[in-house]
């Protein structure tokens, strides 16, 4: 019964909802960086699934060149914020974000 | 819907996946699960060209970019999650997520019947590869110029800060 209902934008929508607030509590509670940014990652993922449901929806093709632009900004972003990272984590090795709370090492 | 279903239990799976799991590898291995999950919805909703990228882009390069951290630095060992310096901190996570959730969710059930139905893309053959191709080079060739500008600002940025200086009389400022 249900397998025959065809999945509708509404439901695309809710999933991409639940998926950011996966994102948004990683992003709260791990204190490791690098999880952190896949955190991060799980969010940008979420609103990139909403963009291709309703550019599905709507019949307009706007929202996936909105999506190839969200991979290159985050694959620029993965990039900086990796390097930032590994030049903290070079100097002061098992940081967590709460030893890193200030800007001053 | 089955294949609704599927998808959605692995993005999700591997979403907690993420969250829960101690050890760095096993966090970006899970990313990799919603990564794919994420690549059968864009090929579900006739995204092909997206669903493509995704895989090379997101599981190919980024999750390798971090595994590659991971085992530069050697943190690939498992965080104690035992350690709470905040007590109060995942309560109120907690609170946070299904606040946001419940928040987001409700704006959607309600405004679901002003969705107005456009006319659906023709995602046959390659006509999403061309739909796309059209709509980047023709409407927003200028942002597109623009991408290139900032992974050019991205590359010179992450290798100015990863260059090892050189231990010299002229940099003592910036070593401790």
């Amino acid at each position: 019964m249900i397998a025959a209902a065809e999945p509708t934008t509404t439901y695309y929508l809710i999933l991409s909802a639940v998926l950011f607030s996966m994102g948004t509590v990683g992003v709260l509670v791990r204190r490791n960086p690098l999880v952190i940014f896949m955190c991060i990652e799980l969010m940008l993922n979420a609103v990139n699934l909403s963009f291709v449901a309703l550019s599905a929806r709507f019949g307009n093709i706007d929202g996936q060149t909105a999506v190839f632009f969200v991979l290159v900004v985050a694959a620029a972003e993965v990039v900086v914020g990796l390097g930032i990272i590994i030049a903290i984590l070079k100097r002061r090795p098992g940081a967590t974000t709460d030893d890193l709370a200030d800007l001053r090492g | 819907m089955l294949v609704f279903i599927l998808a959605s239990a692995m993005v999700l799976a591997g979403a907690v996946g993420v969250i829960v799991r101690a050890n760095p590898v096993h966090a970006a291995l899970s990313l990799v699960l919603t990564l794919f999950g994420v690549a059968v919805h864009f090929v579900a909703l006739g995204a092909h060209f997206l669903a493509a990228v995704q895989v090379i882009v997101y599981a190919g390069a980024i999750v390798v970019l971090f595994l590659f951290v991971i085992m530069l630095l050697g943190v690939d060992k498992a965080d104690d999650l035992s350690i709470e310096p905040f007590p109060i901190q995942r309560p109120l996570a907690a609170v946070v997520g299904v606040g946001l959730a419940g928040l987001v969710i409700a704006a959607i059930v309600r405004a679901r019947d002003r969705i107005v139905e456009g006319t659906p893309l023709d995602s046959s053959g390659d006509s999403n590869i061309r739909q796309l191709a059209d709509n980047l080079f023709r409407d927003w060739v200028f942002a597109f110029e623009f991408t290139s500008v900032l992974l050019i600002v991205a590359v010179v940025g992450t290798v100015v800060l990863a260059r090892r200086t050189k231990p010299g009389p002229t940099s003592k400022a910036g070593d401790e």
